[in-house]
C-alpha cells in the first residue's frame, strides 16, 4: 500500500471568523478504507475542519489534495462530487418529505430530466436502508414520524446514495442506543472493506478504541498529534494532548455528615402515561439525587414533569409540604424550583440577551416597582450570582451567546441562585462543555448543595451520576429498577441494569 | 455600577463625561451603528428636500406637516414594534384604525362629545385587540392568521356602520385640536400625544419588566415558560397594546381629518411594519427599539412629503420606498454578521 497517495490531504488549513481564530494551520491525513478520528474538545476546531471539508466553508489558506491531485472543494455540491459525504450532528432532513425523497434530495433519478422516477427512488432507498441494517424502515414514511435513531440510518443512507469516498460523520452516536451503536460500528466496518474511508468525530474514547484506525488530535485550531494508533494510545496521552492536563474528571468531595431529615421536594406516584411509571422520591436539602438511564428511558421527562412543564397524568409534587397545581411551571418556580434544562440555548437562554438580563429574568418581580426595573439593583444581584459562580468573563453586560458552554449553564444556575431556588432540576447539565470546564461546574454544583439546595440530576454519562450524586436512581423504560447510594454502584453495574434492568431493591 | 448626579444635560452633549464607567458612555457605545445611520438617512433626506425645494421644505408649516402625517403612523407603528419584538404580527392595525375611527364619529357617540368620541375609539381599538390577543394567546392561532380575519372583520363592519359615507366631525373640542391655536410653541398637538407614546413606549420597553417579558417572549418563547414567564399572558397584553395605540390613532385621525372614514388606515399595517423593520427590529422576534421604528416612521413620511413637493408620482414613491426597506435589512445584516 506504500506507494499509493493519502485519499486527502490537508495542510495549514486556517479559516477565521471574525473576532476567531478557528482553524490555525491544522494537518490532516486521511487514507482510503482507514476510520480516522477527531479528537478535540468543544471549540478546538473540529466543526469548522469539517465544514471545510463538506465545502461548506471556504478556508482562508492552506491547501488540500485529493487523491494525489490539487483540489478546492468551492461548495457542498463540489465536496459531494468529488466523494466527500458528510453526516451532520444535527441532521439535515426534511421532515414533511419521505425518507426516499430525503435521501434523493437534489439527485432524484429522472426522466426527460425532470419527472421524478418514484419507485426508482424507493426502490434503491430500500435498497439503501437494507444495507445499512434497517430494512424495516418504509422508503414511502415520512421522515419526521422516525426516531431519531431511525432519522440518522436515512442520513446515512442518504449519505451512501452518492459515489463516496469518503464518510465524515459528526458525533454519530450521540443519540444512540447502544445496540444502535453496534450497528453503526458494523455499517462502519463494511463501508472501510470497500475502501470508504471514514472520518469519525466523538467525545467517547471507548468509540475510538473499538472502531479508529488513527487519530487526530485538535486544540486551539492545530492539530496537536496527527495519525496516532487509535487503539494503543495511552488514554492519558490522549487527554493530555486535548486539554493539557492529565485528568479527565474531577468530582468534588461528598459531605460527610447525613444530609437534612426533612425532605423539602417529595414525589408520589407521579407518573406519565406512555413515558413513565409511578415514582415515588424525597429529596432532601443539601442532597445530590442522580438519574441515571439511557435516552428514552424517561430521565428527561420526570424532570419536565415534576417541573410542571409537561402535565403529569396521575401523582403529587410538594415542595416544603405544599402540593403543586400539575402542569404549571408558575407554581413550581414560585415553590422554590428551578430547570436547567438539556437544551440549553432552545430552552433556556435568549441568545441576544446580555448576561445579566439572562439571569434576572426569573427573578424581576423582586427588582421592579409597580413594573418599573431597578436596573442598578438588578446589575447588583446578578453580578453577585454570576460572581459567586465564578462565570466568566465577568461582564455583566455581554451577550449570553458570546459565552463558553460552560458559562452559559453557569448563567443558567445563577439564574436559579438569584431566585433563591430550593430545588435544582439539572437535565444533562454538562452537555456541550468542555472536558476542562465541567470539574469546576461540579464544584459549582456541590456547592449549591452544601449551601442547602436540593439537586436532582440527569446525565447520560454514567460517571458524572456516579461521580456527582449522593444517591442514584437507576431508569429503564420509565421504570425505577434500582436505587442505591453512588458509593455502592460502579459503572458496570449501572450499565447492566440499564440495559437487563434485573430487578432490585 | 454608581448612579452617577444626573447630568443628564452635560452628557447628552457630544463630549463624553471622563470617566469611563459611566452608563451613559456605555449607552453611547451601544448606541449602536444602525440608529445612527437611520439618523443619517434622514439627515441626507432633509438635506435633499431642502436643495430640491429650498423653500417650501423647510417652512415651518412643511415641518409641521410632516411630523403630523408621521404621528397618525408612528402612534401604530409603536405598538406594532412590541408586537413583532415578542415574535407575533399584527395585520389588522389599519382595519383597527379605521373601525375605532368610524364608531367614535357616529351620530350617537358624538352626542357624548370629545370625551365620548375618545373613549370609544380607544375602547373599540382595545376591544379588537383584545379579540386578537385571546384568539392567539389562548386560541393558540397563528398570529398572521388571527389578526388577518380581525383585518377583514374589522373592515367589514366599519364599512357596514358609515354604509360607505364619511362621518363628519361635529364636536367642536375635537375640531379645534387640529388648529393653529391649539399649537403649543409651534407644535401640533398630535405630534405632541406622537412623542408622548414614543417616550412611554421607550420606557415601557427600556425599564419595566413588562418590556423585558416582550423581549424574553420573542427571544425565546419556551426559554421564557421554563424561567417562569407567563407567556400566554404576555401575548394578550402585547395585542392588547397593539389596539390601544390603534385607538389613540384613531383618534388622532378623526382630529387631522375632521372626520371618520371606513377607508382610514388603508395600509396602515404594512407602513408600520416596513418602518420598525428597517428600524431593527428582528421579524422573528427578540429585538427591535421604539426609537428606531419611530425614525423609521419619519424617514417613511419625509420621502412622502419630498416626492409630493416635488410633484413625483406615487407610483415612483412607492417604488422609492421599497427599494429603502430592501437596503435597510441589508445593511442589518451585514452589521449583524460583523459582530
Amino acid at each position: 500500500m506504500a506507494p499509493e497517495p493519502p485519499l486527502l490531504t490537508m495542510s495549514g488549513i486556517t479559516k477565521s471568523f471574525p473576532g476567531v481564530r478557528a482553524l490555525d494551520g491544522v494537518d490532516l491525513q486521511v487514507q482510503a478504507g482507514e476510520v480516522h478520528c477527531l479528537l478535540g474538545q468543544n471549540g478546538a476546531g473540529k466543526s469548522t475542519l469539517i465544514k471545510v471539508l463538506a465545502g461548506a466553508h471556504q478556508p482562508d489558506g492552506g491547501e488540500i489534495t485529493w487523491r494525489g491531485e490539487r483540489t478546492a472543494l468551492k461548495s457542498p455540491i463540489a465536496a459531494m462530487r468529488l466523494g466527500v459525504a458528510t453526516i451532520y450532528q444535527e441532521l439535515d432532513l426534511v421532515e414533511h418529505l419521505s425518507v426516499a425523497e430525503n435521501v434523493h434530495l437534489g439527485h432524484e433519478p429522472t426522466t426527460a430530466g425532470f419527472v421524478v422516477r418514484a419507485r426508482d427512488a424507493k426502490a434503491s432507498t430500500a435498497a439503501l436502508l437494507k444495507r445499512l441494517g434497517h430494512g424495516e424502515i418504509d422508503p414511502g414514511r415520512l421522515v419526521g414520524e422516525l426516531s431519531a435513531a431511525q432519522q440518522q440510518i436515512v442520513s446515512m443512507a442518504r449519505a451512501l446514495s452518492h459515489e463516496v469516498r469518503l464518510i465524515v460523520m459528526d458525533e454519530p452516536s450521540a443519540a444512540l442506543d447502544p445496540d444502535e451503536v453496534d450497528n453503526l460500528f458494523r455499517i462502519v466496518g463494511d463501508l472501510t472493506a470497500d475502501g470508504v474511508a471514514v472520518v469519525y468525530i466523538s467525545h467517547r474514547l471507548e468509540e475510538i478504541r473499538r472502531i479508529g484506525d488513527r487519530v487526530t488530535v485538535l486544540k486551539d485550531g492545530r492539530a496537536v498529534a496527527g495519525g496516532l494508533p487509535a487503539k494503543d494510545t495511552p488514554t492519558k496521552d490522549l487527554v493530555a494532548l486535548m486539554t493539557g492536563r492529565n485528568l479527565e474528571y474531577v468530582f468534588p468531595d461528598r459531605p460527610t455528615g447525613p444530609p437534612a431529615a426533612e425532605p423539602v421536594l417529595t414525589v408520589r406516584g407521579l407518573t406519565r402515561h406512555g413515558e413513565f411509571e409511578p415514582l415515588d422520591l424525597d429529596l432532601r436539602p443539601g442532597e445530590i439525587v442522580g438519574l441515571a438511564g439511557l435516552v428514552g428511558s424517561g430521565r428527561s421527562e420526570i424532570l419536565e414533569t415534576i417541573y410542571g412543564a409537561r402535565k403529569a397524568s396521575a401523582g403529587q409534587v410538594s415542595v416544603g409540604g405544599e402540593t403543586l397545581r400539575p402542569g404549571s411551571v408558575r407554581a413550581a418556580v414560585r415553590a422554590g424550583l428551578g430547570l436547567a434544562p438539556e437544551e440549553r440555548k432552545a430552552q433556556a437562554l435568549l441568545m441576544l440577551e446580555s448576561v445579566t438580563r439572562n439571569v434576572s429574568v426569573s427573578t424581576m418581580s423582586r427588582f421592579s416597582r409597580g413594573g418599573w426595573v431597578d436596573r442598578g439593583a438588578e446589575l447588583r444581584a446578578a453580578r453577585a450570582a454570576t460572581r459567586e459562580l465564578s462565570l466568566r468573563p465577568d461582564q455583566p453586560h455581554v451577550p449570553v451567546r458570546t459565552l463558553s458552554g460552560g458559562n452559559q449553564q453557569k448563567a443558567v444556575l445563577a439564574r436559579w441562585l438569584l431566585r433563591g431556588c430550593r430545588v435544582l432540576l439539572l437535565d444533562e447539565p454538562t452537555r456541550g462543555v468542555d472536558v476542562g470546564a465541567r470539574a469546576e461546574l461540579y464544584a459549582v454544583i456541590r456547592r449549591l448543595a452544601d449551601d442547602g439546595l436540593a439537586v436532582l440530576l440527569v446525565s447520560s454519562e454514567v460517571p458524572e451520576v456516579l461521580g456527582l450524586a449522593d444517591r442514584v436512581l437507576v431508569l429503564r423504560e420509565g421504570r425505577v429498577v434500582h436505587r442505591a447510594p453512588a458509593r455502592d454502584l460502579d459503572e458496570h453495574r449501572v450499565l447492566d441494569l440499564v440495559l437487563e434492568g434485573s430487578p432490585a431493591s | 455600577m454608581t448612579q452617577p448626579a444626573p447630568a443628564a444635560e452635560a452628557a447628552a452633549h457630544k463630549t463624553a463625561p471622563a470617566d469611563g464607567g459611566s452608563p451613559w458612555r456605555a449607552t453611547l457605545a451601544r448606541a449602536d451603528v444602525r440608529t445612527l445611520s437611520l439618523l443619517g438617512v434622514l439627515a441626507a433626506l432633509i438635506l435633499i428636500g431642502g436643495v430640491t425645494q429650498p423653500d417650501s421644505f423647510l417652512d415651518t408649516d412643511n415641518l409641521q406637516l410632516i411630523l403630523t402625517q408621521a404621528s397618525v403612523i408612528g402612534v401604530v407603528t409603536v405598538g406594532m414594534t412590541f408586537v413583532i419584538i415578542s415574535g407575533g404580527i399584527d395585520l389588522s392595525v389599519g382595519a383597527i384604525v379605521a373601525l375605532a375611527s368610524v364608531w367614535a364619529t357616529t351620530v350617537a357617540t358624538q352626542e357624548y362629545g370629545f370625551a365620548g368620541i375618545l373613549f370609544t375609539a380607544v375602547v373599540v381599538g382595545m376591544g379588537c385587540g383584545l379579540v386578537n390577543g385571546l384568539l392567539i394567546a389562548y386560541g393558540g392561532m397563528v398570529p398572521f392568521i388571527a389578526t388577518l380575519a380581525m383585518l377583514a372583520s374589522g373592515r367589514g363592519l366599519a364599512l357596514q356602520i358609515t354604509d360607505g359615507k364619511t362621518q363628519m366631525v361635529t364636536v367642536d373640542g375635537v375640531l379645534r385640536l387640529g388648529e393653529r391655536d391649539s399649537y403649543v410653541l409651534g407644535i401640533p398637538p398630535l405630534v405632541l400625544v406622537f412623542a408622548a407614546v414614543t417616550v412611554v413606549g421607550w420606557l415601557l420597553l427600556n425599564r419595566t419588566t413588562f418590556g423585558r417579558r416582550s423581549v424574553a417572549v420573542g427571544g425565546n418563547a419556551e426559554a421564557a415558560r421554563l424561567a417562569g414567564i407567563d407567556v400566554r399572558r404576555q401575548r394578550l397584553y402585547l395585542y392588547l397594546l397593539s389596539g390601544l395605540c390603534c385607538g389613540i390613532a384613531a383618534f388622532l385621525l378623526i382630529v387631522l381629518a375632521g372626520s371618520g372614514q371606513n377607508t382610514n388606515g388603508n395600509l396602515y399595517e404594512l407602513d408600520a411594519i416596513a418602518a420598525a423593520i428597517i428600524g431593527g427590529t428582528l421579524l422573528s422576534g427578540g429585538r427591535g427599539t421604539i426609537v428606531g421604528s419611530v425614525l423609521g416612521v419619519l424617514i417613511f413620511t419625509t420621502i412622502t412629503n419630498i416626492f409630493a413637493l416635488n410633484n413625483l408620482e406615487t407610483a415612483t414613491q412607492q417604488i422609492a420606498k421599497g427599494a429603502i426597506i430592501v437596503a435597510a435589512v441589508l445593511v442589518q445584516r451585514r452589521t449583524a454578521n460583523n459582530h
